[in-house]
């Protein structure tokens, strides 16, 4: 070869070397215009597709309203007061140096910690708890005065007042915002109490316990004109966004049904949590659990289980279809159903609790057109997510969002005999972090996003959705304006008698109707 | 060396072949803008697969990888196809091969998220396609056809 080579630089070249040697010009021409195809291919199918539709997203994480610090009051210092803590820049030093400890060995839980870490500050401080429970005040307490996200040991900021009844603490001059973290029966009865002194609300869902209670409130918020957050954070979720914005541009064609589901299947998803092993009488406030809910013997079970008796929850419809529900009112703004039927039992976890784990609910919107289907098991896990039935095409819905063009769609015939759009195939997709619909998803995108391996992002970065949600709440707080959040109180109401009308239908083994104008359910 | 004329004109397209997909698969993630190893990363399986997810890890790391990615494919399949500095692309191509196979290898138990067109038992195509990669390195055709030919560098 060495040999050759100088030859080569010897003698002239022939007219067959440089033809020889150019041997990849004829390759690199077609290989050219094969890409040039390619692109243009896809190209001319994503304007097709989506011609004249413009996806609206929200624009990255909005900023903080300058303002002063907000005094929090929490109410209820269970798991969900923890996390409702953590999302406002409040952990336990135990639950950092725990987190840390795992962050060093895994990197899902060092994404987690740092997440944590880098959460933008809220410009808000917790000075008041309340909880019935001792170990959990104690540790409210603990979480709460942990202002610079510090482990065992490290500086901590002023201890909150631990107050034991809500009353106390709605009442407490330093108090401005109460966050509403209990079980179901005392929601209403505490976010009466915090608005008739003033104060500014974030309730857990469900709104209300009772249906008399849901018009209380309501008035009393209106009334006093305090900000009202409900705690449905999926307002947050970008893919509802990107939904809402194609189906306002007809995208799916004529809604007719719309399904959406529950599917849990382990204890803990049925609402049979841990005893923790120093609670006891001595420990608890029994009388003041109990509240408004029907008398009964202290039980360790009702009090760490409460969701599974009607006593105290609302079972699947108010804990866990409400979060369906409020999906879908933000998307297509259904608001209370005409009608509603509902059936189901106790068909798996005959552990003596009162509420079905099985229920299954359609909710008739004659004015739409439409119905609402809810179905729900806590013993499968086959995950069925929301479908947004259209006649032109359907939605699937979850964290990603996927659009399916229907083999008989009137709007698509045209590209469907052309061959544009391949029925079968999405035309659409989202998929978190991404800020573009796609309608050329490529098949690596597709079996991720189907398979929920990406994460929800914001404007590209992981973002946790409630402290969005609170983040929301306290700009409008500061604002002062009579701005409104996203899940204010007439959502709230919306969402609190769709989730009545459901287990009055279930309880009385009737069809429910409501009366619009007298805003009664008969 | 010297060839028969059916082995240099065999040789020169596999070259060319090889040259081609490499080019294509570096073009395509170019012209994607969205594109990025990550979930390919996520997916890896068998004893190297906690240094491929570790990689995904980190967004910083991931740029690199994906930029290595896209300038390391094309640039291999260019090579490869004009017949310039091929043999060292060829090794280079073949190491490249080597190491997706150690992040998804077809031993037998382990199942994949990403599609795969085949059955393959340890031997997949990505082996196939690294094996005739290092013919391309031992039989050079680059001074028969190529760059290399009419270029005074060694090929």
């Amino acid at each position: 070869m060495g040999k050759q080579h100088k030859d080569q630089s010897k003698h002239k070249l022939s007219r067959r070397d440089v033809l020889k040697g150019l041997v990849a010009v004829p390759f690199l021409g077609a290989l050219g215009w094969g890409v040039i195809r390619q692109k243009f291919h896809y190209q001319n199918l994503n304007r097709n597709l989506l011609e004249n539709v413009n996806v609206h997203f929200p624009a990255g994480i909005p900023g903080l309203v300058p303002g002063k610090k907000i005094r929090i009051g929490i109410v209820g210092f269970g798991s969900r007061g923890n996390y409702l803590a953590k999302a406002l820049g409040f952990a336990h030093p135990d639950a950092v140096d725990q987190w840390k400890e795992l962050a060093a060995k895994d990197d899902a839980w060092k994404a987690h910690y740092n997440n944590f870490m880098d959460q933008d500050d809220l410009n808000a401080e917790i000075t008041a708890v309340c909880d019935v429970f001792d170990v959990h005040a104690q540790r409210g307490i603990e979480t709460a005065a942990n202002i610079h996200r510090n482990g065992r040991g490290g500086n901590m900021g002023k201890v909150p007042v631990r107050y034991r009844t809500y009353k106390e603490l709605v009442a407490a001059p330093d108090v401005d915002a109460v966050i509403v973290a209990t079980p179901d029966h005392w929601h209403v009865p505490v976010a009466l109490e915090a608005a008739r002194k003033g104060k500014h609300i974030y309730c857990e869902k469900p709104l209300s316990w009772t249906v008399p209670e849901t018009y209380a409130i309501r008035e009393r918020v209106k009334d006093k004109g305090i900000v009202f957050q409900l705690g449905h954070q999926n307002r947050q979720t970008d893919s509802h966004h990107a939904a809402r914005s194609l189906i306002s541009q007809n995208v799916l064609g004529k809604i007719s049904l719309i399904e959406v589901c529950t599917n849990r299947n382990d204890p803990k998803g049925a609402w049979v949590y841990d005893i923790h092993p120093e609670a006891g009488p001595h420990n608890i406030d029994w009388e003041q659990f109990i509240g408004p809910a029907p008398w009964h013997a202290f039980s360790l079970e009702r009090f760490f289980r409460w969701r599974c008796w009607w006593d105290y929850s609302t079972g699947l419809s108010g804990d866990l279809f409400t979060h369906e529900y409020d999906a879908v009112n933000q998307i297509l703004e259904l608001g209370i159903p005409h009608s509603a039927i509902a059936s189901g039992g106790i068909y798996y976890y005959k552990d003596g609790r009162t509420v079905p784990d099985v229920l299954n609910m359609a909710f008739e919107y004659p004015e739409r057109d439409l119905t609402l289907l809810y179905s729900a098991t806590l013993s499968s896990d086959n995950d069925r997510g929301k479908t947004i039935m259209g006649h032109d095409a359907y939605m699937k819905l979850g964290n990603t969002l996927v659009v399916d063009v229907d083999p008989r769609s009137t709007r698509y015939r045209e590209n469907i005999e052309k061959g544009v759009i391949e029925p079968g195939k999405p035309v659409l997709t989202y998929v978190p972090g991404q800020d573009q619909v796609d309608a050329v998803t490529s098949a690596t995108e597709q079996y991720f996003a189907g398979r929920g391996l990406l994460y929800t992002y914001r404007g590209g970065k992981q973002v946790d959705a409630t402290h969005l949600h609170l983040k929301e709440w306290l700009n409008c707080i500061r604002r002062d304006d009579g701005c409104r959040p996203s899940c204010n109180i007439d959502m709230a109401f919306e969402e609190a008698m769709t989730a009545h009308m459901g287990t009055i239908a279930y309880h009385e083994n009737r069809k429910v109707f409501w009366d619009k104008d007298n805003e009664r359910i008969v | 060396m010297t060839y028969t004329k059916g082995q240099a004109f065999w040789l020169v397209l596999l070259r060319i072949g090889i040259g081609w997909h490499f080019l294509y698969e570096g073009a395509s993630k170019m012209l994607d803008p969205s594109w990025t190893s990550k979930p390919y990363l996520i997916d890896s399986q068998g004893f190297m697969s906690c240094f491929f997810e570790w990689l995904a890890a980190h967004d910083d790391i991931l740029l690199i990888v994906d930029m290595l990615n896209e300038w390391g494919l094309s640039l291999i399949g260019l090579s490869l196809i004009l017949g310039l500095f091929s043999r060292l692309a060829a090794v280079a191509g073949a190491l490249l091969l080597f190491l997706y196979y150690l992040s998804h290898p077809a031993w037998p138990g382990l199942d994949y998220v990403y599609p795969q067109d085949g059955n393959f038992l340890i031997i997949d195509k990505i082996i196939v396609e690294m094996l005739a990669l290092m013919v391309v390195y031992v039989f050079p055709t680059s001074h028969i056809a190529g760059l290399a030919r009419i270029l005074p560098v060694k090929n």
